[in-house]
């Protein structure tokens, strides 16, 4: 063991309730509580490394980073969704703290939550550009000002942590619903100037599991670490919809042959 | 993909009042002050239409204990609803550009709450001015 693997003496000491559940033992999730030394700089993560490595080796807990980039160490922290690597253990002095899984996941061990649905929900709505005019290599870049830049920036910094899932109470009623981050990311690309597959994206978005599901509670973009702003990104697809839906006599849309048959028989 | 059995936690049934979302359930129940302050008017409206004794009436009613204490209760209610309706505003539009650049989301709560209360008191002006 490295001499600074563990902190010191004068450290001080919190207890740290975990919500466990191992399928194989548990019939349902208990609480295990662990007393973790901490210095002011360790973050809820190093805790939770701190009892894997000295107190216990069998919690189950995904990680990466630790700095708040590869959004793996999502979980409720105090009855709040948060990354354990961005929240640090002093805030909680004297405890005790109450760490749980993500709320509105299935528990798939501890702290592990089951990510199939969210990952589906990425690749569903077409995560990439699809240029509204294919250009050569020899007619250059796709341009863009900055203003158009604007318009959806802050929906690209989504590090899919699901902390906004955790937040939304419509998620927790219905897991169909494609939710804060996947819709974050589809605005990311809806909202770009250069992409031309908005009506394949919207195909989604007017859904009962799409933008409606939503009802402006605005928790998700408190939560999100990344200040991506989810909440707004539900609410413009509702206000294109709710277009879509009273224009759909007056305009036509370019591509309604394409990809959208088979729905009304 | 899972090996195991994933364990999947009840719905909490009363999420609406713990604190992330008091200032929502206030938004929403609220509202209901705003539709109750429409129909009083709505019910002066078919008053007026109906003939003089019963616009008096529904003047007389209006003038009630009961009317006056149902008033302040709107009235607490619609300030709570207009507060938490033009915080969550910025977040329910497209962005909005100025010059050149997108419209901080403060700006517009700022914005709408400015007006509100512009308008509140413009009426409570208005009000006093016609009085007979």
């Amino acid at each position: 063991m490295p001499p600074d693997d563990a902190p010191g003496k004068n450290a001080r000491e919190i207890p740290i309730k975990v919500l466990r559940y191992r399928s194989e033992i548990d019939r349902e999730p208990v609480l295990q509580t662990y007393r973790v030394p901490f210095t002011d700089d360790m973050s809820v993560l190093q805790g939770l490394q701190y009892i894997k490595d000295h107190l216990d080796g069998t919690l189950s807990f995904r990680w990466s980073c630790r700095m708040a980039i590869c959004g793996s160490c999502g979980m409720m922290i105090a009855g709040e969704p948060k990354l354990a690597c961005m929240t640090v253990l002093r805030d909680f002095y004297p405890g005790p703290l109450t760490i749980e899984p993500l709320a509105h996941f299935p528990i798939e061990r501890d702290l592990v939550i089951t990510v199939g649905g969210f990952v589906k929900k990425i690749e569903s709505i077409y995560p990439y550009l699809i240029p509204k005019t294919r250009r050569r290599l020899d007619e250059g870049e796709y341009l863009q000002t900055p203003l158009q830049l604007a318009r959806y920036e802050s929906f690209s910094d989504c590090i899919n942590c699901m902390l906004c899932y955790a937040a939304c109470p419509q998620f927790a009623e219905n897991p169909d619903f494609i939710g804060p981050g996947a819709m974050a990311l589809l605005q990311r690309y809806n909202g770009d100037s250069r992409d031309g597959a908005q009506n394949k994206r919207m195909e989604l978005v007017h859904t009962d599991n799409g933008a409606w599901s939503c009802t402006a509670v605005g928790y998700c973009s408190e939560v999100c670490p990344k200040l991506v702003d989810p909440a707004n990104a539900v609410n413009q697809n509702k206000t294109r919809s709710a277009l879509d839906y009273f224009l759909r006599f007056l305009v036509r849309r370019a591509d309604a042959s394409a990809g959208s048959s088979g729905g009304a028989a | 993909m899972s090996r195991g059995r994933p364990y999947v936690r009840p719905v909490e049934p009363y999420w609406w009042a713990h604190p992330p979302y008091l200032a929502y359930t206030l938004r929403e129940v609220t509202g209901v002050a705003v539709a109750g302050y429409a129909l009083i008017l709505l019910a002066g409206l078919i008053a007026l239409a109906r003939g003089e004794a019963h616009y008096v009436a529904w003047l007389n009613f209006l003038k009630s204990p009961w009317s006056l204490v149902l008033h302040i209760v709107l009235l607490a209610g619609l300030i709570a609803h207009v507060w938490t309706w033009f915080r969550i505003m910025p977040k329910t539009m497209p962005r909005l550009s100025l010059g050149g650049s997108i419209m901080p989301q403060t700006l517009i709560s700022a914005a709408g709450l400015v007006l509100a209360a512009v308008t509140f008191i413009t009426i409570l002006l208005l009000a006093e001015w016609v009085r007979p």
